[in-house]
């Protein structure tokens, strides 16, 4: 559905984006993960054709954003930044002129409209003056006017800043309710909303793209070790050295005040059941045993800062976890 | 509806509850009705005075006494000085919100744009100029005047205050600061009138002549004496549709920064 291959803006001698390669397929949810400035918002402007790209090429649903831009802006729903309200209008008033700004015919914005008023609950306020609204109402409006003309594509940039958290969740559902029938871009720099509403991540620092796969992938693929937290009730003094004893076992980390002891297995070996019985058939008292999944907070913060230590055995974060 | 024609009814809508547009109008208003009666007024002392030297009912000419004078300060003077500030936020503001990118990521070509916006500032215009027909209505009803150079003053006015607004919109295109526009419009508008200067300064050679057509000064004259020229028509048109290809440049270009 959208294709983007190699593009690259500077701004004078400034490059926003290098050599930005991604595709979204048809129905996809895909997150754009970045730190401010990363070029996120550069990526979608050039999408929406706000902007040419410098180099490269960039279509949705075939059409070319250089070439062709009318059909491309045609089929796509944009969200910016800043939510482009007029201040002067009512929410109503407003979405009337953006329906007829995407050429939409009277009486299919006047079906529209209460659907879309709906779907972001706004029907309290449509009549109010947009200079009147909270940031949060804004930024629904701005997410109405996006939604309005039922765009195949939607390209939100930071859909739930500025909005409480009931209704960071009721946007969420909403774009998750889009997936399948929409394609959706969206940039954010909350992680757990990534994981929350997408199938995809692109992960984008300093203007280039450093990993694109599924919340998922992304963590395993940046887990080295396999680590478990474990909590005993009575640990003998040498708890750790005979728990070294278990084959499979990498380290252990011994907590200093009684908490939860670290274990870290080999990649790719589960010995949760090993332990389990190491522990309860000595009659330590088993209380709590877990594996430690990396966030995708932690994968963020490793491919975004120390970039450098990828290959490493270990990033400095996990070195003082596991205090070897 | 097209999308120039959303963009005419919304630039209205956002025009009705404009502070500025209100003050802009009333001064434009203000300033009108205080020319017609100072000149009124002193074409009635002029009544007088011919009553008593010849003797008898005097005829007086409120063409020559009233209007073109209200014409030439209008032309020259209230339009220069008012309509930039009616233009003016017509670009600047929607960059300046943030709200331009709504209008260049909408399927809409920069044409509509800059047509819609052009149109809505003339409309606004139309209806201020609209008001000041009290004037010659009411002074119908006292004097037999000659409505026709009454006329192709308006038109004159009509068409200077179209290039004005052009320019202005121009002006409100290149920044995203609505003082600056304003400025620059007068900067532009004070350069075209310096040709017309700087023309009659030459003469009539062949270069001065040419200097004299591009300012607006000597095509304003000729409509405001009554007389319709082509020549003149065709410079109205051709700046006003110049000044909109710019504009249309100057909002292509900005996506290419």
């Amino acid at each position: 559905m959208i294709d983007v291959q190699h593009i690259t803006k500077r701004y004078g001698d400034r490059t926003a984006i290098e050599r930005v390669t991604f595709s979204v397929n048809k129905g996809e949810v895909l997150a754009f993960l970045g730190p401010n400035g990363a070029g996120k918002t550069t990526t979608m402007r050039i999408l929406t054709c706000f902007m040419p790209a410098t180099e490269g090429t960039a279509t949705v649903d075939g059409f070319d954003c250089t070439g062709q831009p009318q059909d491309v802006k045609a089929r796509i729903g944009y969200l910016p930044e800043t939510p482009p309200v007029y201040q002067e209008l009512t929410v109503s008033e407003y979405l009337t002129f953006v329906g007829r700004l995407k050429g939409m015919k009277a009486a299919a914005l006047q079906q529209r409209m209460p659907h879309v008023i709906e779907q972001v609950s706004l029907g309290d306020v449509r009549h109010r003056l947009i200079a009147n609204l909270s940031r949060g109402y804004r930024q629904r409006v701005g997410l109405a006017q996006a939604l309005l003309h039922d765009p195949p594509v939607l390209i939100l940039d930071e859909p739930t800043v500025g909005l409480d958290p009931k209704q960071i969740i009721e946007i969420r559902e909403l774009i998750k309710s889009l997936a399948g029938s929409h394609t959706v871009i969206l940039s954010t720099h909350i992680l757990p909303e990534a994981t929350a509403v997408c199938q995809r991540v692109v992960i984008i620092n300093e203007g280039r793209i450093v990993a694109v796969d599924t919340p998922e992938h992304l963590s395993a693929r940046l887990r080295r070790s396999e680590k478990i937290s474990l909590t005993v009730k009575t640990p003998p003094p040498n708890f750790a050295d005979r728990l070294r004893g278990i084959p499979g076992i990498v380290s252990v980390f011994a907590p200093a005040d009684g908490g939860a002891y670290l274990v870290e297995c080999a990649l790719g070996r589960d010995l949760r059941d090993e332990i389990a019985r190491f522990v309860v058939t000595n009659g330590w008292g088993l209380l709590e045993l877990k594996t430690i999944s990396m966030t995708l907070e932690d994968v963020f913060l490793r491919l975004t800062q120390h970039e450098e230590g990828m290959g490493e055995q270990g990033s400095s974060a996990v070195s003082q976890e596991t205090g070897t | 509806m097209t999308p120039a024609q959303a963009i005419v009814a919304k630039e209205l809508r956002s025009a009705y509850t404009s502070p500025i547009i209100y003050v802009v109008a009333a001064v434009f208003l203000l300033i009108f009705g205080l020319l017609s009666f100072m000149y009124v007024q002193a074409a009635g002392i002029r009544a007088i005075q011919l009553i008593q030297m010849q003797g008898g009912a005097a005829k007086i000419n409120l063409n020559d006494l009233v209007f073109r004078p209200i014409f030439y300060f209008s032309g020259f003077w209230i339009l220069p000085a008012l309509l930039p500030i009616l233009t003016m936020r017509v670009f600047a503001e929607e960059r300046k919100l943030r709200t331009f990118e709504l209008l260049m990521t909408s399927p809409v070509g920069i044409n509509h744009i800059v047509a819609g916006k052009f149109a809505s500032v003339f409309l606004i215009y139309l209806g201020m100029l609209g008001l000041t027909g009290i004037v010659p209505v009411v002074l119908a009803m006292f004097n037999n005047f000659d409505w026709a150079p009454v006329l192709t003053g308006y038109l004159g006015l009509l068409l200077m205050g179209a290039l004005f607004l052009a320019v202005g919109v121009l002006a409100s295109a290149v920044t995203e600061h609505q003082i600056i526009a304003v400025l620059v419009s007068y900067g532009l508008l004070i350069l075209v009138l310096l040709l017309g200067v700087i023309g009659s300064v030459l003469g009539d050679t062949p270069v001065g002549n040419t200097i004299s057509y591009l300012s607006f000064i000597e095509h304003y004259d000729r409509l405001v004496r009554g007389l319709v020229d082509t020549k003149d028509l065709v410079y109205y048109a051709c700046g006003i549709l110049f000044m909109l290809f710019l504009t249309h440049r100057v909002v292509e270009s900005q996506r290419w920064k």
